[in-house]
């Protein structure tokens, strides 16, 4: 019996195993080297190996010797030879804002020169290698592992003495889109709440055949292509779309004052709304259509008003459905990407649209891969939070 | 008791009101593209002439525009090759796991599906972020394979899950049964278990099919020019030129939404007690 348990065992496991190690290599490597990204990186340290070496027995504050200069000299010639500057430029240049124009500037200088000085020469090529501040910022993005890109991702910095500090308010980026997302995530989970459980009321007290047609009618748009329903959204709330067109038409508002209701945040709200309000009716429904209607009328038939009835009877038992309906679209919102990206404009943009900025536009992976990380974290959260309160296997599609 | 009555009736009254304000909100975008996709002027706003159903405001010149087109065309092309594969690669597989994870034997249950089901839930931009990667370190970033690997991982949850639902339907004894009558184990499979939860199979296919026929993420980070998808066509439609074409082809997702759902609503019925688990 024992040996027959362990192979049932083995078998099960077994199934699950290719899956498993599909997974393992399509998904969670992948999220895995993102990880690794967000605090490795090797560049400026693979090209510039002597003069790092070198600079680790450097004070810090005085302008370091002969050699060190020597050394920066003739790997900025091997570079330049090689083309292989522009990435260690632009690396420097994140720590000191200035130095990519700068390091490419004393390469060209330096190009075909053997100079008997090369502190001389190098400061020739360009005077901010006569300061500490340069060497600082070579130094830093030297590192092969760091931590600058986490800081920088939740808007910390260093101050001169290497002390992590916040960075003053004006010069936040992260903390305040990362707060915008949440509260942008909780209104629409609201919203979803407030929309969705009557529906979900109506459809679970509604006869079989008439609950499955009202569900066809939440299931269209659940499967229908997300592009298409932001284009409809577009289509509808533009400036000199139907809903504007509509407003002039019946004189509410006159043809130069038309609503801005798209490339805002409120594009942004009521498009991401109607797109995840299924994710919230199907499993309220779920729930409430194990609740069984005599209850309530039981409860009525003992003297309880609808509104008793419904606030000690029927809400209870709902509140499963109502968690994982909340957790679910929550979830789903604090990651969300096409939607803003479309119809957010400037200020209805979330954080998963600054980690595409900083993937496609400024090219600072390591940074992207940092934000990645953090919003990354709060999603396991919140996901393990749902399978211990839930169970991700009771969710439905059909 | 009539003042109860009318407020009751009134609660009832509202609360249909309601009801129907949150349908329309959740149908009527996409009702409202249907129409404007037949429009003979390149706006995306109804014509006088096609309020007043002036038939010469209507044409099918925007159908024609995306029939015509190479690059529509080579996005549907992509769009079903990459998908069919994906989904086929994530069915086989999302079948074998859920057949495991519906096993009562099957070791550390809870951990093994949060894992499998994973893909659903992570942002899909860090999916796609995390991909790009590593999938350019092996030399798979623009090209299909990439993208068909993308796909399969982030469409298995959906067949993990349905196929899990229909299991959870399905009496083990008469895998038992099956078994103690001399079958082996891939026969106790295809001749017993297959049958019974194919429709959730199918759908979880289906669904999986559908999940990679929407995505638009991956394409951006991990396709080329040659690896062009519809969503992906769409996408570059609605940030760069706005075309009533995109409102073609939205009615024609529509449409192939409706057709799916009608497919799964179909076996639904077939399945008898429900094999999608509605």
């Amino acid at each position: 019996m024992a040996l027959s348990l362990a192979a049932a065992r083995f078998r099960a496991a077994a199934l699950t195993l290719p899956l498993v190690a599909f997974i393992g290599v399509t998904f969670l490597a992948p999220l895995g080297t993102m990880l690794v990204r967000s605090v490795h990186e090797p560049l400026v340290a693979d090209s510039l190996p002597d003069t790092l070496a070198l600079l680790d027995e450097w004070d810090g504050t005085s302008i370091p010797g002969e050699k060190v200069f020597r050394a920066l000299g003739l790997e900025f010639q091997e570079l330049h030879k090689q083309r292989a500057l522009g990435g260690v430029a632009t690396r420097v240049n994140r720590l000191e804002t200035g130095m990519r124009s700068a390091v490419i500037r004393t390469a060209r200088k330096l190009r075909d020169v053997n100079p008997d000085s090369w502190k001389e020469a190098v400061i020739a090529a360009d005077p901010v290698w006569g300061e500490a501040k340069a060497w600082r910022a070579l130094q830093q993005s030297g590192e092969r592992y760091t931590a600058r890109h986490f800081l920088h991702a939740l808007d910390l910095g260093q101050d001169s003495v290497g002390k992590v500090v916040l960075q003053p308010p004006d010069r936040r980026i992260y903390l305040p889109l990362l707060g915008r997302t949440l509260a942008v995530s909780i209104v629409i989970t609201m919203l979803c709440l407030i929309l969705g459980y009557p529906v979900a009321y109506l459809i679970a007290n509604s006869s079989t055949s008439k609950a499955n047609l009202l569900l066809l009618l939440i299931l269209v748009p659940f499967w229908t292509s997300l592009l298409v329903r932001t284009t409809s959204w577009i289509v509808l709330l533009q400036n000199q779309g139907v809903i504007n067109d509509l407003l002039v038409a019946v004189g509410v508002t006159t043809d130069e004052t038309r609503f801005p209701m798209i490339y805002n945040m409120t594009g942004t709200l009521v498009a991401m709304t109607q797109i995840l309000l299924p994710f919230m009716v199907l499993p309220l429904y779920a729930v409430m259509r194990t609740i069984s209607p005599s209850q309530m009328r039981a409860a009525a038939a003992l003297g309880a008003t609808f509104r008793q009835a419904f606030v000690r009877v029927y809400w209870p038992q709902s509140v499963p459905g109502v968690a994982a309906g909340s957790l679910l679209v929550f979830i789903l919102s604090i990651g969300y990407y096409i939607t803003p990206a479309l119809v957010g404009g400037r200020t209805g943009q979330l954080i998963s649209n600054l980690i595409a900025y900083h993937m496609q536009q400024s090219l600072n992976w390591g940074l992207a891969a940092a934000l990645g990380a953090v919003l990354l974290g709060c999603v396991a959260l919140l996901y393990c939070l749902f399978n211990r309160l839930v169970g991700i296997e009771r969710m439905r599609f059909t | 008791m009539t003042g109860h009555n009318l407020a009751e009736r009134l609660g009832r009254g509202l609360h249909l009101a309601f009801c129907i304000v949150v349908f329309s909100f959740l149908i009527a975008p996409m009702l409202v593209v249907v129409p404007l996709s037949f429009n003979a002027e390149p706006y995306f706003t109804f014509s006088q002439g096609m309020l007043a159903l002036d038939a010469d405001a209507y044409s099918l010149r925007w159908y024609r525009s995306v029939i015509v087109n190479e690059e529509w065309r080579l996005a549907l092309t992509n769009s079903l090759f990459i998908g069919l594969v994906a989904a086929a690669l994530a069915t086989v597989l999302g079948v074998l796991a859920a057949l495991g994870l519906a096993s009562p034997a099957m070791p550390g249950r809870a951990f093994v599906t949060g894992l499998l089901i994973s893909p659903m839930i992570t942002p899909i931009i860090i999916s796609a972020a995390g991909m790009f990667f590593f999938y350019s370190k092996l030399g798979l970033s623009q090209t299909h394979l990439g993208l068909i690997l993308a796909h399969a991982a982030l469409g298995t949850p959906f067949v993990v899950i349905t196929v899990t639902a229909t299991l959870s339907g399905f009496d083990q004894n008469l895998a038992r049964a099956a078994a103690s009558l001399g079958a082996g184990p891939f026969a106790v499979f295809r001749r017993v278990q297959l049958p019974l939860i194919a429709p959730g199979v199918i759908a979880g296919g289906l669904f999986a099919f559908a999940a990679s026929f929407d995505e638009v993420v991956t394409v951006l980070f991990l396709g080329g020019l040659e690896q062009r998808t519809i969503p992906r066509q769409m996408w570059a439609g609605i940030r760069e030129q706005i075309s009533p074409e995109i409102l073609a082809v939205a009615t024609f997702l529509v449409a192939f939404v409706l057709v799916l759902l009608g497919v799964v609503e179909c076996l639904r019925k077939r399945g008898g007690q429900g094999p999608v688990g509605r």
